[in-house]
């Protein structure tokens, strides 16, 4: 029945080999299954690691050195399956199979190999040149699960390599195999799925020109009775007549069956990976006590009650931590900055001095309001992400994000946003609908993250009292919630749910957590300095120049008379599109005093901030939102909130200047 | 005892038992509006033949078999809910007693030729499950896509929502209601049929399911997990 396979002819894949010196390695797999862990031995970058699934959401890159050797690196994000739903399955699909990379590493969780190795085999039918390499040897190990590496080997056809990635062990290996396998691309064996799909698989490759866009003939065939909508494309191109005998196999496969094709041929895949498992994977009696420490936290972390009370306390801990600490080190820089040189609020003497007299405000605002609050806050989240909560949350919160059309997944990005809305905004490509996505980064970018918590602190905590920065941050919450009823309702497309797949929890390891701190630090510093030193060098200089004057005339309407502030907000408001927390700088700057109840009235200060908390995102966010949803709804979200800003803020003003 | 009669009742004991864990005499009497002491009687008589279990002053739960009446009888009883409110446009007010006179006299073969017509609803028009059908098919294009009706004989276990398991309670996925690409993602993650799937836990409030499939574990939306139907194995350990 295998006559009229075409196994020849992958030459294409390797056209552009001749000579070259640099090669590409992809690595490839399941969500969570320690992809990013292997890239940072094999590459020494601090990619971001964390206990859930869709971490890595866009592809990155790095370099390995091995043997005279140089190899790109690339981790892809987890995915579970070719036929891809999500955008951050359909990065991995289209580079493994539009890129052609030298050698593909599919990643497996030696816990878990029956799920992994359904995605493994549809690499092995697109006949990636493959490498298997099966972590968390040590994990399944405890849990009495040994695997024979040789027979896998032999089965799949491919070379296998066991790795510990968290430790380091098998990189050797691993880098060793990868080198054999760009020398020698291994071909991966054919595995044969049920008797009714290989004969229809068989028949329409004998209807099929060889490769059709570069691809083997037995994956088109594949793909064509899965009735995978490029695929039909590609084909009817050149071979017309196979699409319509591909439409009637598949007809026929699915009144047999009873099932659409595509789940027939999943079924298939998971047939063909149980019988794989059963023949390498022998199960001890040994240790169920890993598994039962999960069931055990989560006996309290999924509590209707305590599990509530937990989350509760987890956020608030996180929030509260990130304020005492933030502060602590907070005094601690700006007192050690003082010694060196003194923040004159002055705008007086040689253009150089104006200059340099900007750029160190900046320096020391960036040092002493945001890095301080970040790093603690980071550090908190990176804990209760590599330990496994994080999607405990999800899981809790589920019910409650069905409310706003999101699912319990959105609880990841709403939560990266009390740190930063730009990683924040990103990472909402984990959520499959791009209804849901666009949702959840509008409500993103309504989260107070650090650089608003500091404007209300700093302005209404501190000069006002801590009940109304409270009310402020409670107001937020509620407007979230409404927004984001009223967003769901408006915008078109559907709501799907969440499946996602729980990780189990363990202690977190330290250098990946500290790894993960600075990794999200560093990338916050590369934007941050520059434009706090930026900002603050224009706005200095702009204020010696005298150009301030005539951008407060022009927003006076607004910031005068809808809002009631004094005109030289106006200015502050447009600082503040760069960096939030810019705004308390450049008030401090322009009325030349840190003690902001001498120069505006308790009202003032309310609105001012909630202004700030809600108007355009700053720039960062708005170049975030604009490469993820396109420069038309990044402009829309930014009109809507700066809208909403002066409307709330209007309403705000004259209703607390009856009572305050 | 009317077969009528007999469906009403465990229906009621059904809903009352979702409810409050066990049906009391009063519980029945107040819904069915009938005197105390002829539900008794009549709980005695339905225990005698083997539909409920009943204990004096503590009320009934229902048996297995009695189970899969009740379950057969709501699922036609939505059914035509949902027929007379899409296709009829009855009255929402009168829907609900209208379905309960109907639905004890439908046929397998009208219950089946409805439930195609409607194309296959998940739920009632007030929001409740439909239960799974005891036919013999692996999904619902199967049905649909027939044009003769497809296999006519049915299950000889009866088919729950795998969100209706215990906690602990195992499940063979037997059958996956919804639209090819649910059904496309719950396969791709290993939730093929024939599948022995554990309940791990269900979230509160209506929250997702957490499922182990294939040494792995799973949290599920509540309303995709409905779609998955699973014949249970075991004993509830709950």
């Amino acid at each position: 029945m295998s006559g009229g396979y075409v196994s020849g002819g992958c030459g294409f894949r390797h056209r552009h080999h001749g000579g070259k010196d640099v090669y590409t390695v992809a690595l490839a797999g399941n969500a969570n299954v320690g992809k990013s862990a292997t890239f940072n031995q094999l590459t020494g970058i601090d990619q971001d690691i964390g206990n859930w699934p869709g971490k890595t959401v866009e592809r990155a890159e790095g370099l390995l050195q091995y043997r005279g050797m140089r190899i790109r690196v690339i981790d892809l994000p987890g995915i579970y399956s070719i036929s891809a739903l999500s955008t951050e399955e359909q990065v991995s699909r289209e580079f493994i199979a539009h890129d052609h990379p030298d050698v593909v590493v599919n990643i497996v969780d030696a816990s878990a190999l029956e799920r992994n190795l359904f995605f493994t085999l549809q690499l092995m039918e697109l006949e990636s040149p493959l490498i298997v390499a099966v972590n968390q040897m040590d994990l399944a190990a405890k849990k009495g699960i040994t695997i024979d590496i040789r027979e896998l080997s032999s089965q799949l056809g491919v070379p296998v390599v066991p790795l510990v990635a968290i430790q380091g062990k098998g990189i050797a290996e691993l880098s060793d195999a990868i080198i054999a396998a760009i020398a020698s691309p291994p071909r991966p064996r054919r595995i044969a799925y049920g008797k009714e799909v290989e004969q229809r698989i068989d028949s329409i490759v004998e209807h099929l020109p060889g490769e059709v866009s570069g691809y083997p003939p037995r994956w088109t065939a594949i793909k064509l009775l899965e009735s995978d909508p490029d695929t039909v494309w590609d084909v009817k191109k050149q071979v017309p007549g196979t699409v319509d005998l591909a439409a009637v196999k598949r007809t026929e496969l699915e009144s047999i069956h009873g099932e659409p094709a595509a789940t027939i041929l999943s079924g298939e895949r998971y047939h063909a990976a149980e019988q794989i498992v059963t023949s390498v994977v022998t199960i001890g009696a040994v240790g169920e006590a890993r598994r039962s420490l999960t069931d055990r936290i989560d006996r309290i972390a999924l509590h209707p009650v305590l599990g509530y009370l937990l989350l509760a306390l987890m956020i608030g801990g996180l929030l509260v931590w990130t304020f005492v600490v933030g502060a602590w080190i907070s005094a601690i820089l700006t007192s050690l900055l003082a010694h060196i040189a003194p923040i004159e609020p002055l705008i007086t003497g040689s253009l150089e001095d104006i200059l340099f007299n900007g750029a160190w405000t900046g320096l020391v605002a960036a040092l002493t309001l945001i890095i301080p609050y970040v790093v603690p806050f980071y550090l908190f989240l990176a804990l209760i992400e590599d330990s496994g909560f994080l999607t405990r949350f999800s899981l809790m919160l589920d019910r409650g994000m069905h409310r706003m059309g999101l699912h319990g997944k959105a609880i990841i990005p709403l939560v990266l946003g009390f740190g930063c809305t730009v990683p924040a905004c990103l990472s909402c490509r984990i959520i499959e609908s791009s209804k849901q996505k666009l949702l959840a980064a509008f409500l993103v970018t309504l989260i107070p993250c650090s650089a608003r918590t500091i404007v209300i602190l700093g302005v209404v905590a501190v000069f006002v009292n801590i009940w109304w920065a409270l009310a402020l941050y409670l107001f937020d919450f509620v407007l979230i919630v409404i927004l984001g009823r009223l967003a769901f309702r408006l915008l078109p497309g559907e709501s799907v749910g969440m499946i996602m797949e729980m990780p189990e929890y363990h202690v977190p390891h330290p250098p990946i957590v500290l790894g993960q701190t600075w990794q999200r630090t560093r990338s916050l510093i590369g934007i941050v300095l520059p434009s706090y030193i930026i900002g603050s060098i224009v706005i200095t200089a702009a204020y010696a120049a005298g150009l301030l004057e005539p951008i407060n005339t022009l927003l006076s309407p607004i910031t005068v008379v809808l809002l009631g502030l004094p005109a030289v907000t106006g200015v502050v408001f447009v600082f503040g599109i760069i960096r939030k927390e810019m705004t308390i700088l450049a008030l401090a700057a322009i009325f030349g005093t840190t003690v902001f109840s001498a120069v505006l009235s308790p009202v003032q200060l309310i609105v001012f901030a909630i202004v700030t908390m809600l108007y355009i995102p700053c720039i960062s966010t708005i170049v975030a939102l604009a490469k993820e949803f396109g420069w038309k709804q990044a402009l829309s979200i930014t009109v809507i909130e700066t809208g909403l800003a002066i409307a709330l803020g209007a309403a705000a003003f004259r209703l607390l200047s009856l009572f305050m | 005892m009317a077969s009528e009669q007999l469906e009403e009742y465990l229906e009621t004991i059904l809903d009352i038992e979702e409810q409050q864990g066990v049906a009391k005499t009063s519980a029945i009497a107040k819904c069915l509006k009938i005197a105390p002491a002829s539900v008794t009687e009549a709980l005695q008589v339905l225990s005698e033949k083997g539909f409920v279990k009943y204990e004096p002053y503590r009320g009934a739960t229902l048996t297995d078999q009695g189970m899969e009446m009740a379950r057969r009888v709501k699922r036609r009883h939505r059914l035509l809910e949902v027929f007379l409110t899409e296709i009829l446009h009855i009255r929402e007010e009168n829907v609900h007693d209208e379905a309960c006179r109907m639905e004890h006299t439908l046929s397998d073969e009208t219950e089946c030729a409805l439930c195609k017509l409607l194309n296959a609803p998940s739920r009632c028009p007030h929001g409740s499950l439909i239960e799974a059908c005891n036919r013999k098919v692996e999904s619902c294009e199967e049905c649909l896509n027939e044009a003769a009706p497809a296999a006519t004989c049915t299950r000889d276990e009866p088919l729950i929502p795998v969100t209706t398991l215990e906690p602990g309670q195992k499940g063979t996925i037997a059958f996956i209601r919804g639209d090819n690409s649910v059904v496309q993602r719950l396969t791709d993650l290993g939730l093929t049929l024939k599948t022995e799937i554990r309940l791990v836990r269900k979230a509160p409030l209506q929250g997702p399911v957490e499922i182990a499939v294939r040494k792995t574990k799973l949290a599920i939306d509540h309303a995709i997990a409905d779609h998955i139907f699973v014949t249970a194995c075991g004993e509830k350990s709950g």
